[in-house]
């Protein structure tokens, strides 16, 4: 009940709206509008002690904080998922501190926190989906120091993350990437897309909705502004691919154009269900098995 | 035949510098480390003009700056001061800010940003470094060390880059059953070989060798060496050749520049260079030379 009894009183009317303080959401504020200035750019920031540990979703939490106004609706999801504990216990955490309405609803929702996934519905204009990132620096893959990886995107020098990629049809036959699949996003800077499936990828590409990336334990934020081209690297004779559910449909919902998990059942058996939870529950509420 | 990249002035110095380093440091001096300051002048105001098809050779003995000489014109490494220019080259044209409009010589590249130098050099040069794993990652396939410089220069296509790479790995004799191997599972002279393919990959105009041969035995050696002529005749390639071994300079090279503690001391024609050397340092260096 520490912990309980601790939130009970930061939520208390003395603390600030949304929890951090206002020099904390002026720099995370800042950051943002340069990110959003130079899309896939990675700006450093200083990162805020939460009340949760690092690696968490702080990165997410603070832009959500510092964004959050009193008429928002949120929805948070872990993997697609709007039920999962680290979810449920952020949406506690805005609910009590900053008073916003919480939806499970991606259309309803006006600002979106995920985790590993972005939702199945398209988002609008008017949403704002904001990514936790455990690993901002997209060239990690390939090159250890991070005085290299910044003169590396200085330098728009890509050659060995290719090369990294070729190396892979080489041997395999196929880019062995199933998340964190590296894109170019506007023309020049190599980003990572937090841990994504390749599923997500092409909904980045010339969005409608503002994407906003943070890293609370590295310490980055980085964005995605509506309309802007993000390309997977791709060869032109070995094409980026999603991953392939042909065949299979969504045990709950019956739907065969959303990302599923494979769930293994008691007997052994195989099944697949959506992996986007709210867009699963609002399909079935209006489908009907044949 | 004409010039394809001038240089002059070019300086390199680690440290803080000082008011009595010129004089203390230097051919003359015998020393490139200034015992005031302590700053070494590793190369110091050495200009040179390299011509179209013409090798020309670096001798010195060790830490005579000669490998600084050539780190420093393929952007490995700042220049302390001097200035770098190359001809106007079909290879450039696409880099935009390389070429003032209507000259024949370039802007000075040493002080272009990171960016324009890296694509300068991906475009003009190619580099064979002395150590083998200075310019492979052992790590990754032949094949891939070869793509890597093609995918620095904007290839994105795995069938082009596959053909050039066997293509280049065929002439320069390493067995296309070995091309998906790291070089790491190679001899010595094999791995030079790759770094000469890797080198070439781009069709550089211009090649630079560091000390290409050191370290192999004798008979590779010769292998080598010849490879590399005979790749010069073909490709019409301009080289800079570093050795210590003025043999390996009397076989690849037309001109030759002898370098002494960071300085140029002596320059000509190779031939007159070994046969009636002028300074002492370099009758020294043909003196002592194993018949």
């Amino acid at each position: 009940m520490r912990v309980r009894e601790w939130m009970d009183r930061e939520a208390a009317p003395r603390s600030t709206f949304a929890f951090l303080d206002d020099g904390a959401k002026k720099d995370v504020r800042r950051a943002l509008l340069k990110a959003v200035a130079i899309p896939g750019y990675q700006v450093p920031y200083g990162s805020r002690e939460m009340p949760l540990a690092r690696g968490w979703g702080t990165g997410g939490i603070q832009i959500t904080l510092s964004l959050l106004k009193p008429d928002d609706i949120v929805k948070v999801i872990d993997q697609g998922c709007d039920g999962s504990v680290n979810a449920v216990n952020i949406k506690k955490f805005y609910e009590r501190t900053a008073g916003v309405e919480i939806t499970t609803d991606t259309a309803l929702a006006t600002l979106v926190q995920t985790r590993h996934r972005i939702p199945e519905e398209p988002l609008t204009d008017r949403q704002i989906l904001v990514l936790q990132v455990p690993y901002p620096e997209a060239l990690r893959e390939v090159e250890p120091s991070e005085a290299q990886t910044r003169r590396m995107h200085a330098e728009a020098d890509y050659a060995r993350m290719w090369l990294h990629l070729y190396e892979d049809i080489v041997r395999f036959g196929e880019i062995r990437i199933s998340y964190r699949y590296p894109c170019t996003v506007n023309g020049r800077h190599v980003m990572d897309p937090s841990p994504i499936p390749r599923w997500d990828v092409p909904k980045l590409h010339m969005a409608d909705a503002l994407f906003l990336f943070g890293a609370g334990r590295e310490r980055r934020i980085y964005a995605i502004p509506p309309h802007t081209r993000v390309e997977p690297l791709e060869f032109e004779d070995h094409r980026f691919r999603v991953e392939d559910f042909s065949g299979k449909s969504c045990a709950r919902c019956g739907a065969t154009d959303t990302f599923l998990d494979e769930i293994l059942m008691p007997d052994g058996s195989q099944t697949h269900y959506c992996s986007d939870s709210g867009h699963c529950d609002k399909r079935r509420a209006g489908w009907k098995p044949c | 035949m004409e010039a394809l990249l001038r240089a002059h002035g070019i300086t390199r110095r680690y440290g803080p510098g000082c008011a009595l380093c010129l004089d203390s440091t230097g051919a003359d001096a015998g020393t490139n480390r200034c015992p005031t300051c302590g700053s070494v002048w590793a190369c110091r105001d050495v200009s040179l003009e390299l011509r179209a098809e013409e090798a020309l050779g670096i001798v010195g003995e060790s830490g005579s700056g000669k490998s600084t000489l050539v780190k420093l014109l393929h952007f490995d490494d700042p220049a302390t001061s001097g200035y770098l220019e190359l001809a106007r080259l079909r290879q450039l044209e696409g880099i935009g800010g390389i070429y003032a409009d209507g000259c024949d010589w370039s802007r000075d590249l040493f002080s272009m940003d990171r960016y324009r130098q890296r694509r300068v050099r991906d475009a003009s040069m190619g580099i064979v470094y002395q150590h083998p794993h200075l310019g492979l990652r052992m790590g990754v396939s032949s094949g891939g060390n070869v793509a890597e410089r093609l995918l620095s220069a904007g290839w994105r296509s795995i069938g082009a880059m596959r053909q050039r790479a066997s293509h280049l790995l065929e002439r320069t004799e390493i067995p296309l059953s070995r091309m998906d191997e790291p070089p790491r599972n190679f001899s010595g002279g094999m791995q030079q070989r790759v770094q000469i393919a890797k080198a070439l990959s781009g069709d550089p105009p211009i090649l630079l060798l560091d000390e290409v041969s050191t370290g192999l035995d004798l008979s590779v050696q010769a292998r080598v060496l010849d490879m590399i002529r005979t790749l010069r005749e073909e490709l019409r390639l301009s080289m800079v050749v570093v050795s210590h071994d003025l043999g390996v300079i009397h076989l690849l090279c037309q001109r030759t520049m002898v370098m002494k503690n960071g300085q140029v001391v002596e320059s000509g024609l190779t031939d007159q260079i070994l046969q009636d050397p002028q300074h002492g340092y370099t009758q020294l260096l043909v003196a002592s030379q194993l018949q």
